[in-house]
């Protein structure tokens, strides 16, 4: 029985509850200690469960509008302002609802993991107010519908992750890849002032439907779609603007790496939103399109040729998470370029297209994952060197099986969920393109050629004397990592109904412009 | 000419901070360099709203003219308020890097390039 | 080490004033130009006078942290709160749920003409100014604060 509240206000609650938790956290923590644990974890799961049901609902019943201020939650349009969208909107539609998936899933096992990894640190009051606020901020950037409040957004996602990433301060290279992170991040962010500051300039609205609608392709839209696919993907980690990611991946605690991961991701559906629902077929839908498969090509490869010289382990899978974001621009540029095309759509873009967005959903899963048994191996054994690692397997079984999966699932062997995604990419982009399905392969076979290595150098081989008495992780953090594990074999096993109710229903929510400009400006 | 006065103002302010940026390897001019070209950015909201001889949007009384839509002075105040937040954590990284490292050169920070 | 005695003691004339006028900022936020972030801003400079004007570690004893922090928090769930107040009416999220109620704030006949305005409107507007303003003034003290003793630890 859901109460009448929720019906009505749940895509709200969800970025309330995690923000009220975030500033009552250290007022909590003044008093005890494991009170905070508690209300921490409550707070994740009851967002968690508010953007699950966000996201069940709009799934069955469509796109959820929800006006901030108005009298009604669903009146975008008053009929006293003239046809015009005034106040902040929230538009919830299945794409949206697919991150929303994401940032619960990710967020509540990240949460279950940090409070036993990260437990016994100091300054844990400011930590979890900051990891809260940076789920909150991914929530709001993933469902919101109005350019400026997708950027205010964005700014609280950079400002936490930034501080999160700098968290170790004693260390000082923390503070340094921290700083180098809010610098590109800033710059993103002014970036995207400017292209508010272009569109609100000619067409007088922030709305993205109303942009949309009004949507002209002048010159200066030009300028401003270079400078959204300049920011975002900067933000995404994407090669040529990818420098920063390695270092602020690496160095944050594990548990911020794997939501960082969703804060990228959170970018990545940015950049889509807007080009397919601000540009759609008003621009050149096969340069943009081919833009964005070049940017994934050139990621795939380099992410994937540095990967394999790293020595740090996080280094090195912070690398194939730039490999990884490449597949996803590969799927959806494809998709993008035969955007005008409805033949070549149907036969096989659309295909590309989901491709591309189910390996959001699944990167961002087993990239947790991978990124979450680095972590533990790191919380046992106090070293991030590979080549000081060996014979782990012995002594630490559920992570090496943890890490097992996650592993396979980024390399693209089946029955795990990275093959289902990929093959979908490899098989349309082949029609599309057969060299790039090539390369994509190629890179495949890469990421398993080094991942082998990591496992070989972390778990196998005997088991050395100085880490005879490493221990197994600790339970909650085997929770957080064993749900991440069932849910890549659950999506490997049963891809096709994966793809059936969650997919689909997505990538046709960012194909259809026109439903998402109907179900705020109404008609049409 | 002089209509276009503020725009080139625009123009001249994000030149100077995109250079700074670009050029200089010392953290707290990079961050003058973020404050200006935020600046720049802020100038020309403000710019974009304003209408000549429109009015502040009071309705009490208001005189037979057109007034001007607040929405661009509402969303440069915001951005000066993340702008804020932002200077003082890059300042804070700077002071714990000097800290740290005896230096504010970027050039000179080079335990992650090893 | 602390000022001269000539900054010291336009410090102490001045502290009241800026505290006044930064709070005078908070409430007529409404009205004026300002608001709650402006009001927090200038107040939080007046800490900054005082601490700039005397030595740090002679001021530190007498700053309240625990206070600020409070502030910090407590601003914001003010915040929230009035959001979330609305909902709990029945409307949206951030429904201006005092306006024209006729009590705090919410005076729905406003005088025509000019006059000095008229305090006690806006609806939950003001509360809002004095949220952001409360959670302002903590928090960037309190930035000041640590900036200051971070400065502090390279000197001595």
């Amino acid at each position: 029985m859901i109460p009448q509240f929720l019906w009505d206000h749940a895509p709200a609650m969800t970025v309330a509850v995690p923000l009220l938790a975030a500033f009552l956290c250290p007022l909590i923590g003044k008093f005890t200690a494991t009170g905070r644990k508690a209300w921490v974890l409550a707070a994740a799961a009851a967002t968690s469960a508010l953007a699950l049901f966000t996201a069940w609902r709009v799934y069955t019943m469509g796109t959820w509008v929800y006006v901030f201020g108005a009298t009604v939650p669903n009146l975008s349009v008053p009929p006293d302002s003239g046809g015009i969208p005034i106040r902040i909107i929230f538009e919830v539609d299945a794409m949206s609802a697919l991150m929303l998936v994401i940032v619960a899933i990710v967020g509540f096992s990240v949460i279950l993991y940090s409070l036993s990894a990260d437990g016994k640190r100091s300054g844990l009051e400011g930590y979890y107010t900051l990891f809260l606020l940076l789920i909150a901020s991914i929530v709001g950037m993933v469902s919101t519908g109005d350019l400026f409040n997708f950027f205010v957004f964005f700014e609280i996602s950079g400002l936490a992750s930034a501080a999160l990433v700098a968290y170790r301060v004693e260390a000082g290279r923390a503070v340094e890849a921290g700083l180098k992170y809010f610098v590109v991040s800033t710059l993103a962010g002014i970036f995207m002032l400017f292209v508010i500051a272009i569109l609100y300039g000619q067409y007088n609205a922030l709305n993205i439907a109303m942009l949309a609608s009004r949507m002209q392709f002048t010159m200066l839209d030009k300028i401003a779609l270079v400078l959204i696919i300049g920011a975002l993907a900067t933000k995404a980690g994407s090669v040529p603007m990818h420098f920063w990611t390695p270092d602020a991946y690496a160095l944050a605690p594990s548990s911020v790496t794997a939501l960082l991961v969703v804060a990228s991701q959170a970018s990545l559906y940015g950049l889509f939103r807007l080009i397919f629902t601000l540009y759609n077929l008003s621009l050149n839908a096969a340069t943009v399109g081919w833009v964005l498969i070049i940017l994934g090509v050139l990621s795939m490869f380099v992410g994937v040729t540095m990967a394999i010289p790293q020595k740090d382990v996080k280094r090195l899978m912070a690398y194939h998470a730039i490999s990884q974001t490449g597949y996803m621009l590969l799927g959806v540029g494809t998709g993008l370029a035969v955007l005008g095309n409805v033949a070549m759509l149907d036969a096989f873009g659309r295909m590309a297209m989901e491709g591309g967005i189910f390996h959001i959903i699944n990167h961002a899963i087993y990239k947790g994952l991978l990124f979450l048994t680095a972590g533990a191996i790191i919380y046992r054994v106090g070293t991030r060197d590979m080549n000081r690692m060996g014979g782990l397997g012995h002594r630490m079984k559920w992570t090496m099986i943890f890490f097992m999966i996650g592993a396979l699932a980024i390399a693209g062997i089946p029955p795990f969920n990275g093959f289902a995604s990929k093959l979908m990419i490899y098989e349309s982009v082949y029609l599309f393109n057969p060299v790039l399905a090539i390369i994509a392969m190629v890179v495949s076979i890469l990421t398993l050629a080094s991942f082998v290595k990591v496992f070989h150098s972390i778990f196998m081989g005997p088991q050395l004397p100085e880490y005879e008495h490493v221990e197994e992780a600790p339970t909650a953090m085997l929770w957080g990592m064993g749900i991440l594990a069932a849910l890549v074999i659950l999506f490997g096993l049963f891809p096709q109904q994966v793809v059936d109710s969650l997919i689909t229903p997505a990538a046709n929510a960012l194909l259809d412009q026109s439903g998402y400009l109907a179900s705020i400006l109404g008609g049409a | 000419m002089f209509a276009n006065l503020p725009y080139l103002t625009v123009v001249v302010l994000t030149v100077i901070g995109l250079s700074i940026i670009l050029l200089k390897r010392n953290m707290v001019k990079v961050t003058m360099g973020l404050n200006i070209l935020t600046s720049a950015v802020n100038l020309l909201i403000i710019v974009l709203g304003y209408r000549e001889g429109g009015i502040a949007p009071i309705y009490t009384l208001a005189p037979q003219t057109y007034m001007v839509l607040p929405t661009p002075q509402a969303l440069c105040l915001t951005s000066i308020v993340i702008g804020v937040a932002t200077t003082a954590l890059l300042l804070s990284f700077t002071m714990v890097i000097y800290r740290k490292y005896g230096t504010v050169n970027v050039a000179e920070m080079r335990e992650l390039k090893e | 080490m602390q000022m001269s005695k000539i900054v010291r003691l336009s410090a102490d004339i001045m502290y009241p004033f800026v505290v006044i006028f930064g709070l005078y900022v908070i409430m007529h936020g409404h009205i004026t130009p300002g608001g709650g972030f402006q009001g927090g801003a200038v107040v939080a400079t007046g800490a900054a006078l005082v601490i700039v004007a005397y030595a740090f570690h002679d001021v530190k004893a007498m700053i309240p942290k625990i206070l600020l922090y409070l502030q910090e928090s407590g601003g914001l769930l003010l915040f929230i709160g009035a959001g979330l107040a609305g909902m709990l009416l029945g409307f949206p999220f951030f429904f201006n749920w005092l306006a024209n109620s006729g009590s705090l704030f919410g005076t729905p006949i406003v005088p025509l003409g000019p006059n000095p305005g008229e305090l006690n409107t806006g609806g939950f507007l003001p509360l809002m100014n004095i949220a952001v303003g409360i959670e302002v003034w903590g928090g960037l003290t309190l930035v000041i604060l640590y900036m200051i003793s971070g400065v502090g630890k390279e000197e001595y």
